[in-house]
């Protein structure tokens, strides 16, 4: 039953600073942090006090929702410090690595024989569980749950989206392990989209339906390929876990090893020698950012996607999720007449004395200026230009923020996730942080509906 | 510290005051402001709200310049019509002339400078009372109202329009963004409904006929819809009509110069396409309606419906206040209709409803701000049978599935 996956409204967002198609290893990180705030919802119960010692992949958190979704350290070390905030939510879990390189080992398992549940158990107890996400909500999973289908996006459209046929070389082992794993813990299938007409890594797995995806972004968005391929009705679950991630999970049924290894685009234009490097869940950036060099002290770091990641300091570390790095211009300058002069080195998706749909593959260096101030919604059906879910945009983002349950039931806001509403928030011309009111719409919904 | 700088710290001096919003509106005139984004999309694309504002202000430019060399046109050819003489309009030989220039700069101008200078005032209190910031919604109205009126209007009344139109149209529903009825409109139909003798007739449409009623030097321009509503065919050609050499409220009539802006808002998509072609659609369907009407010779010449019904339904869309009414003022985003399906029908019934009322109220023939406010009210309806399309197909998937 696969289906080829096409979209025509979107955008595709080109900045200078891609990285360059070579993997070098950045320098041992010495703390690694993990930071609640990037698993949404979950409140952290500790199983170790500060100056405690544990392997790599020991359990050293779980979740006070649901005890058995443990998490577990990404390096062996002792437990340096829990920083915490108002009213005492611990807000970065601080791992200083010892250098030894210890690991838990849970034994290896073979996907092909295991059952379901000794496949889930294996999950929860390893912590692995935290990479599968569930919607409706874009939380961690519900282990009570079974998903009706699991979705895989093998193709990131995003800008200065790394490569994955880079990022996942030589791991096919290791993705066809996740992915038998996965697909005996779903009646349905587990669905990969993946490039259209490309070559690529996943195209002779077993055990999943392939699904060619092509169209501008956000055609490699996961919410996009679920929408079009089986949308997510009332009392349904479906799972989605990145590609980057699966590698984890097929390692460690291979090996018994948790190695949250990860291969990262570094990237954008206050970046010297963008490029990938070789990294761990949780290190700090400094690690490769001295090795890739900053141009501009004032850079905006983001980890993550430059549409959806997260700012962090110089002396931040990388977020849980996340497989980019980038380093954008700060645009806190003021600019002359900046509303109504011609412009030719921004993007817009209008023509208004806009002129970058003259060039549509030009690179443009784009920085973290809003280029206007914040405005109630007064423009009509531009989001629709680059939004291609079978939802209304800007009449779910209203019903977000009355707060109004029943419309938002309605229009489809089960089927979707902050990172959806990525392009219609860049594109905004009332400058509405469109991702922040739908996480607040899903926790609204989360917390009253369930 | 240069001048970027010294803005910057009186900003900062500003900042959590009261007349913090009233000093920004005038920052982020010169300047784009310095705000950085946050979390989320850390790239924002460059339009804001004062950009798209600022497109349809040049797409009236044009219209603008029109109206004001208009103005002394038809003044100087009502006084050689009364004297008898037929004028032959020549775009350069008696139009864009320098005694043109001066009567329509004279009357027009003023009606501008009113217009902006109340209504921005009326926002800038607004948001200094409610501590938001000056939203851009009037520079288009602003400009908007002075080009609906006729040219003489006394400006205290537009003054009261303008007042009343920006605070019950728009305020009280909590600024731009949130209101139901275009401001623009609604100034326009407090006028014609607190003055109407200031708004309609054949005295009012060209500069000075009001005072010079009675006397010896009586002028007078009847707008063409008004010939056609008295059963009368205009003295004026179709080119005339077409390019706007005659009388009507300031800026409506060129219908040349109005459709080159159509095509600049459409091109770069301030306005929805959807809205001003379904609109054309609309008035065509309802024209061709009424030509047939006479053609089956249901209406007679007798009737006083026949010199409207009879025009024939193109002349309607160059005629009177249509072309301008659709393409600045149906296209208006936030009272019209706001999802793609719900425009098409949005558009196309207020082209249908502007030549009905056009036909059917020959005491008052301009139909199009009337059409369009109904459809104001009626956007939301529309809205809402278009998304619950969308839900009922979801209900429909689950039904599916479940079964």
């Amino acid at each position: 039953m696969s289906k080829d996956i096409k979209i025509k409204r979107g955008l595709d967002i080109k900045l200078v600073g891609e990285a360059e198609k070579v993997v070098s290893n950045a320098p041992k990180s010495k703390t690694y942090t993990i930071k609640p705030s990037d698993l949404h919802l979950v409140t952290p119960k500790m199983m170790f006090k500060e100056g405690g010692t544990f392997n790599a992949g020991d359990p050293i958190f779980y979740s006070k929702s649901d005890e058995t979704i443990k998490f577990v350290s990404p390096v062996s070390g002792i437990l340096k410090e829990i920083k915490r905030g108002a009213k005492r939510v611990i807000t970065h879990i601080v791992i200083e690595a010892d250098g030894k390189d210890t690991y838990a080992d849970y034994g290896k398992m073979d996907p092909a024989t295991a059952n379901a549940e000794q496949i889930k158990q294996r999950l929860l107890s390893s912590g692995l569980w935290p990479f599968i996400k569930q919607r409706p909500y874009d939380i961690i999973a519900d282990t009570d749950e079974e998903p009706r289908d699991i979705f895989i996006s093998g193709y990131n459209s995003g800008p200065l989206a790394p490569d994955l046929e880079l990022v996942l070389k030589g791991k096919k082992a290791q993705l066809q392990a996740a992915v038998t794993a996965l697909s005996k813990l779903t009646e349905g299938a587990v669905h990969i989209g993946v490039p259209k007409g490309v070559n690529s890594v996943f195209s002779d797995l077993n055990d999943a339906v392939l699904h060619g995806v092509s169209g501008p972004h956000p055609s490699g968005n996961v919410g996009t390929q679920i929408n079009k391929v089986g949308p997510v009705n009332k009392g349904e679950t479906v799972w989605t876990i990145s590609a980057a991630d699966l590698v984890i999970i097929g390692e460690h049924l291979l090996t018994g090893k948790f190695n949250p290894e990860r291969i990262i685009a570094v990237s954008g234009s206050c970046i010297e020698k963008p490029k990938y490097y070789r990294t761990t869940l949780g290190s700090e950036i400094a690690t490769f950012l001295y090795d890739a060099g900053l141009k501009d002290e004032k850079a905006r770091l983001v980890s993550g996607n430059v549409l959806t990641g997260e700012r962090v300091a110089p002396d931040g570390n990388l977020g849980y999720y996340h497989n980019e790095f980038v380093a954008i211009p700060e645009g806190d300058d003021y600019e002359f007449f900046g509303w109504n002069k011609p412009v030719f080195n921004k993007i817009s998706p209008t023509r208004a004395l806009t002129f970058s749909w003259l060039s549509p593959n030009k690179k443009y260096d784009l920085d973290t200026n809003t280029n206007g101030e914040h405005r109630a919604f007064v423009v009509t059906g531009i989001y629709e230009e680059v939004f291609p879910l079978d939802i209304f945009p800007l009449q779910l983002l209203k019903a977000c923020m009355v707060e109004d349950l029943d419309a938002m039931e309605q229009m489809g806001m089960y089927e979707v996730a902050p990172e959806d509403f990525a392009l219609t928030e860049f594109i905004c011309i009332s400058k509405q942080p469109h991702q922040a009111i739908i996480r607040k719409g899903l926790d609204l919904m989360q917390k009253e509906i369930g | 510290m240069g001048f970027k700088e010294k803005m910057n710290s009186l900003k900062e001096e500003y900042k959590g005051k009261k007349m913090a919003p009233a000093f920004n509106a005038l920052h982020t005139f010169l300047y784009t402001p310095n705000e950085t984004t946050k979390n989320g999309s850390h790239i924002r694309a460059v339009d804001d709200l004062k950009r798209t504002m600022n497109t349809v202000i040049l797409a009236l430019v044009p219209v603008l310049i029109w109206g004001i060399f208009n103005a002394g046109y038809q003044y100087y050819a009502a006084i050689d019509a009364a004297n008898g003489i037929i004028r032959e309009p020549s775009l350069l030989g008696n139009f864009l002339t320098w005694d043109n220039f001066v009567i329509g700069a004279w009357t027009v101008l003023p009606l501008v400078i009113v217009s902006y200078a109340v209504g921005l005032g009326v926002e800038f209190v607004f948001a200094v009372i409610k501590g938001h910031e000056v939203e851009e919604g009037y520079l288009v109205t602003g400009m908007l109202v002075p080009l609906i009126v006729p040219i003489d209007i006394p400006l205290w009344m537009l003054a009261v329009a303008v007042i009343f139109g920006v605070i019950i149209g728009k305020e009280v529903f909590g600024g731009t963004g949130m209101n139901i009825l275009n401001p623009a409109l609604t100034i326009r139909a407090f006028l014609f409904f607190a003055y109407p003798t200031w708004m309609s007739g054949d005295k009012v449409w060209v500069h000075n006929a009001v005072d010079l009623a009675g006397t010896p030097d009586a002028i007078s321009g009847e707008t063409i819809l008004g010939t056609y509503a008295a059963n009368q065919e205009p003295i004026y050609n179709t080119f005339d009509m077409f390019f706007g050499f005659i009388p009507g409220s300031v800026g409506e009539t060129s219908t040349f110069l109005i459709i080159i802006g159509a095509l600049f808002l459409m091109f770069t998509k301030v306005a929805s396409w959807r809205i001003i072609l379904s609109a054309i659609v609309g008035a065509a369907v309802m024209g061709l309606i009424f030509n047939g009407v006479v053609d089956q010779g249901w209406i007679t010449e007798t009737s006083k419906f026949y010199g409207l019904m009879s025009t024939p339904f193109w002349k309607h869309l160059i005629v009177g206040g249509i072309a301008f009414g659709i393409t600045y003022m149906a296209t208006d985003p936030v009272s019209g209709s706001q999802t793609n399906k719900g425009k098409y029908w949005y558009g196309f019934l207020i082209g249908f409803f502007s030549i009905m009322i056009r036909v059917f109220n020959p005491a008052y023939p301009e139909g199009v701000f009337l059409a369009i406010l109904l459809m104001n009210v009626f956007a939301p309806t529309i809205d809402h049978y278009v998304v619950q399309a969308n839900i009922k197909n979801r209900m429909k998937r689950l039904k599916l599935r479940t079964a």
